[in-house]
């Protein structure tokens, strides 16, 4: 019941509420293709190719006669699972590591954070670049340069929460009543920022798919046959003058699909930022 | 030149460098830049593409329609039995850099480009010469094993050019020939500039100044050519935007064709593949006229065998196994494989290849066999697939001029192993008689076709778009390369 609460009051927020109806409708959408699109996907027809919007295909159909309609269904997956794997890998690292250096301090601290400000200094194209250089384009490529690109940025957003919960009293308790540092890490701290990591992680989602459609676009992505919302918009470029619709909707998608996520975030932030929010909201005590 | 301001800047930039007017200077787009500008010691076709015809010379060319032509030797004569050539060598020729051109630079370039340690990517064109002897400063005479059908054509492609010995081991960097244009600069990265060669014994060209540019992206390309920054593209690399230049009055486009077989290469050792009746299945079901369109957007000729179409031994076999999927499942199914099967195609980069594979494994589809697409890149492409034959099916064109001859190659990446054709094959190439060529090569067309040995797609065409204004550009291209030597600028 506080669960709703929460969320019918979180709702009331308009970036929050505009942001998670689009996303929401995205992401069913994407998901949904998994199972269902209205047109195959890799059904070819060149008779019906760049066709104009109809009954049948509602926003025409592509250089192949493919359904655009579907074709983005497919491709907001394929940018989704991209993003949402990438955040998976950069929490999964990037969260302990940060955990730790503000449990540990010291010497591990420093060797952390310098080892973060070192992969931070890459961007994602940089990384992807060398992973494609050693390994070759591929969606699975692109997601791993797009999470090694995420992990120093969870770990940030970890430890800097995470140090403000150490100084609380009864983080002294739990240590004076003999738990290591592991222990209360994962039992007072990680709960305590899991609002924040939430934040970033919406976050962290709208540039993965920004990242992913970029990586694609300069063909270090995903490849043919499988489509993304990037590799669509690069291969509608070169008709981009004949036919400009073709890269009008997969780059649509893109604007939306990245916006929602960060309206979506932002709205979340200020709900739950003590410092922003008067009502508090589910933070430290939670 | 071209409108008011570019004249104003090549006037210009004829003040800055003191140069002759830069009316006559044409710049011409290239997809690919040349490893080196040396065309006897590499494969690339990007080399002849720049200095064929304009830069260096052989004893012969190849002209616009792909007959042989006088070249650096002005007329010949071949023995009774056809194994020995005598050329008479054109008089007063240099090279770019002064030193003089007589037989003994001929004798120098063949023995070099025979040698065993010759790098010439075309040794096989040199394989049948036993002797070369000089008989006079103008006369050379070239002994052969074995009577050759082709051999004035070979003596004429930019492998077989005549290069000088003091000359031969730079010509990579700073190529030295004797043809109408010589070298000026080459920019790596970006480009090579050449300038008409005013001691050229011969037709006078009427370009100055040719700069070939170097743009391997499709848009960059078209932006380049819509912003007035190139004069044209002998073949522009992306043909789904020919239609923005033939609505614009400001270009030519003109299609022509190429010696490229486009083909759906199959492992004919593989299974299934090595069951005629499962090759016979995907030539019915593949429709050549969706995947011309699709992937080449119209820009192409079907072809139902190994063999350029323009060709005067071209037959017609398009219809060996017309397109019908009820005839193919049949067939597939006699072979045991009535639900079908899972195959990989393997995928160089080429837009033919990637666009061409999704349309064809969505036809493929319509008799149950899931291909699996693989994107290679061409250096593993041509070891996994071409050197390794570690393949199901590949897409590729075949670009070199009248090469039926390969599948006479049981080790050839195809592994198509009939000695029956190998045996067509071995009289085609010593057989010097016209009519009776034209029939082995027809008859080599028609084993083709009917063992189904590749899937058979399309020629390649040559896509060329050029500023309207511009003549003498070459349609088609018979040979590697771009001969500028007649084209010109309207007054």
């Amino acid at each position: 019941m506080r669960v709703f609460k929460q969320f019918a009051s979180n709702f009331r927020h308009p970036s929050f509420a505009i942001g998670f109806v689009l996303s929401a409708v995205l992401i069913v959408l994407a998901l949904l293709s998994l199972v269902w699109t209205p047109h195959p996907t890799n059904g070819v027809n060149i008779a019906a190719r760049f066709g104009s919007p109809s009954l049948q295909h509602v926003i025409g159909t592509d250089f192949f006669g493919r359904d655009i309609f579907s074709m983005l269904m497919a491709g907001a997956l394929t940018s989704l699972r991209v993003a949402v794997l990438a955040v998976g890998i950069g929490m999964v690292v990037g969260v302990p590591l940060g955990l730790l250096a503000a449990g540990h301090g010291g010497w591990l601290e420093r060797l952390i954070l310098r080892l973060n400000d070192f992969v931070f200094a890459f961007p994602a194209i940089i990384t992807a670049i060398i992973i494609t250089t050693l390994f070759g384009p591929s969606a699975i490529n692109a997601m791993i340069a797009i999470g090694i690109f995420n992990i120093p940025v969870f770990a940030r957003v970890a430890r800097g929460g995470a140090l403000s919960i150490w100084t609380l009293d009864y983080v002294d308790a739990a240590r004076l009543s003999g738990l290591k540092v592991w222990q209360i890490s994962v039992r007072h701290v990680l709960p305590n920022i899991l609002s924040l990591l939430i934040v970033q992680a919406t976050i962290q989602l709208s540039l993965g798919i920004l990242a992913e459609a970029g990586l694609s676009y300069i063909g270090l992505g995903t490849q043919p046959p499988e489509t993304s919302l990037g590799l669509m918009l690069k291969e509608a470029q070169s008709f981009f003058l004949a036919y400009p619709m073709q890269a009008v909707w997969p780059g649509l998608t893109i604007i939306i699909f990245v916006m929602a996520l960060n309206l979506m975030g932002d709205g979340l932030r200020d709900q739950m930022d003590p410092k922003l929010s008067k009502a508090g909201g589910i933070n430290v005590a939670g | 030149m071209k409108n008011s301001a570019l004249h104003l800047a090549g006037l210009l930039a004829a003040t800055l460098f003191s140069s002759t007017t830069l009316a006559d200077e044409l710049r011409l787009g290239l997809v690919l830049e040349p490893p080196h500008l040396d065309p006897t010691a590499g494969a690339a076709a990007a080399i002849d593409e720049v200095v064929y015809a304009n830069l260096f010379e052989g004893l012969t060319r190849i002209d616009q329609n792909g007959a042989v032509q006088p070249s650096l030797a002005t007329d010949w004569t071949i023995s009774e039995d056809g194994t020995r050539y005598e050329f008479t060598l054109k008089e007063g020729v240099t090279f770019h850099d002064g030193t003089s051109f007589d037989a003994e630079d001929v004798k120098f370039s063949l023995d070099r480009a025979r040698a065993e340690d010759s790098v010439n990517a075309q040794k096989g064109i040199f394989a049948p010469i036993t002797k070369v002897e000089v008989m006079a400063p103008n006369k050379i005479a070239i002994e052969i094993a074995s009577p050759q059908g082709n051999f004035l054509f070979n003596l004429g492609r930019g492998d077989a050019v005549i290069v000088a010995p003091e000359s031969a081991e730079t010509n990579q960097t700073n190529p030295v020939g004797t043809g109408p244009f010589k070298f000026v600069d080459w920019q790596q990265g970006s480009k090579v500039i050449l300038e008409k060669n005013p001691d050229y014994v011969g037709n006078d060209v009427y370009l100055d100044r040719a700069i070939f540019t170097f743009i391997s992206d499709p848009n960059a390309a078209q932006n380049a050519m819509l912003a007035g920054e190139l004069d044209g593209f002998a073949n522009f690399p992306a043909p789904e935007t020919l239609e923005i230049f033939e609505a614009d009055p400001r270009f030519d486009v003109v299609v022509g064709s190429t010696e490229g077989e486009t083909i759906l290469a199959t492992n004919n050792k593989a299974e299934p593949f090595n069951d005629l009746r499962v090759r016979q299945a995907i030539a019915h079901v593949i429709d050549r006229q969706a995947i011309i369109d699709g992937a080449m957007f119209g820009y192409g000729t079907p072809i139902g065998t190994h063999f350029a179409p323009h060709h005067p031994y071209y037959v017609d076999l398009l219809d060996t196994y017309p397109h019908d999927v009820a005839k193919a499942k049949e067939l597939l199914a006699a072979a045991g494989y009535e639900n079908g099967f899972k195959a990989t195609l393997k995928l160089p980069p080429p837009t033919y290849a990637r666009r061409g594979g999704q349309i064809l494994a969505a036809q493929l589809r319509e008799i149950g066999i899931e291909l699996e697409l693989i994107n290679v890149e061409w250096a593993q492409w041509l070891e996994d697939v071409f050197t390794k034959k570690d393949y199901d099916l590949t897409i590729v064109s075949h670009v070199e001029p009248f090469d039926i001859g390969i599948y006479a190659n049981p080790d050839y990446y195809f592994q198509y192993d009939n000695a029956d054709f190998q045996k067509l094959i071995e009289e085609l190439n010593v057989s010097t008689d016209e009519a009776r060529r034209k029939e082995l090569a027809q008859e080599a067309q028609k084993i083709l076709a009917e063992d189904a040995v590749n899937g058979y797609l399309f020629q390649l065409a040559k896509t060329g778009v050029w500023d309207a204004r511009l003549s003498g550009m070459w349609p088609n291209s018979p040979v590697e390369g771009n001969d500028l030597t007649q084209v010109k600028w309207a007054d």
